[in-house]
């Protein structure tokens, strides 16, 4: 999928960035109305560049991160965006943590399918975001909601 | 944003096509209204061709795609052609990348070129017309 994937192995062992500024902080960002949904692609806009992303990078993360709070937002009743610099051994990274309080998703790996779409998308959402991402974890339980944890990596 | 409504992207009517515009900040209900203003727009001009420039838009996620797929089958039913020009080359990538292909929609690589596929041409002035000083 990607020539370079430096994700294998790398999700456990990111560090802080050690100019750690207030840019490079975890932020939070509510996914609550859709002003909320246009703030957080903003806000990742912004880290990607900070993150010194080039410009294909920078859209396949805002088009990732648009695709998870909208999923948010929709199925999951809103929730939270949190948005992190990382800094590995020559790569910099920005990681996507979307959560929320809804229903859960019962069968991660039919949502993960493109067609499957149980709202006003083409259902190519989760699975299309999961390829725009190096690393992508759901964790979600019946009623006690999803969160979607994205990395994408460059290097630098 | 406070229950007003946002600034809408105008609609300009050339002959019998008509010539608009989405832009990044578009929220999605704002942007299901401006479609569906396009397409009584459609109706009322007895359009036959729609250019829609996108050349804003920083990112095509499904929803915007769905929302380009529906309108253009929907101007399809009732009789204008619609083309969606001025893709960034970064949104196209990503648009692949997302699996999405935009089935049915019709592109041009920019808002002259969809203009041409609609059958407006820009002529070479013949040295006739009004504005020309050094005219014969």
């Amino acid at each position: 999928m990607t020539p370079h994937d430096p994700a294998a192995g790398l999700t456990r062992e990111w560090l802080p960035e050690p100019d750690a500024g207030a840019d490079a902080a975890p932020r939070v960002y509510p996914v609550r109305t859709e002003e909320d949904l246009l703030e957080a692609r903003h806000a990742v806009r912004a880290a990607t560049l900070a993150a010194g992303f080039g410009l294909v990078d920078q859209t396949r993360v805002v088009t990732a991160a648009s695709e998870l709070v909208r999923n948010a937002y929709i199925h999951g009743g809103g929730g939270t965006l949190t948005i992190e610099r990382l800094r590995r051994s020559g790569f910099r990274g920005v990681r996507l943590t979307v959560s929320d309080q809804g229903p859960g998703i019962p069968d991660v790996e039919a949502a993960l399918t493109d067609g499957y779409s149980t709202g006003p998308g083409l259902g190519h959402g989760l699975g299309g975001a999961r390829r725009l991402m190096h690393d992508f974890e759901i964790r979600t339980s019946p009623g006690g909601g999803t969160t979607v944890s994205a990395t994408r990596w460059t290097q630098g | 944003m406070n229950g007003q409504k946002p600034a809408s992207v105008p609609i300009l009517r050339l002959g019998d096509v008509l010539v608009t515009g989405l832009l990044d900040e578009l929220d999605d209900k704002s942007a299901m209204a401006f479609l569906d203003e396009l397409t009584e727009r459609i109706a009322a001009d007895a359009a036959t061709g729609v250019l829609i420039d996108i050349s804003r838009l920083e990112i095509i996620d499904s929803f915007v795609a769905r929302t380009l797929s529906e309108l253009t089958t929907t101007a399809r039913l009732l009789g204008a052609r619609v083309i969606v020009a001025g893709m960034r080359p970064p949104v196209a990538i990503t648009l692949v990348e997302l699996g999405l292909r935009l089935d049915g929609v019709e592109t041009a690589l920019n808002a002259e070129q969809g203009m041409a596929a609609l059958g407006w041409f820009r002529t070479t002035v013949s040295g006739e017309g009004p504005h020309r000083d050094d005219a014969p």
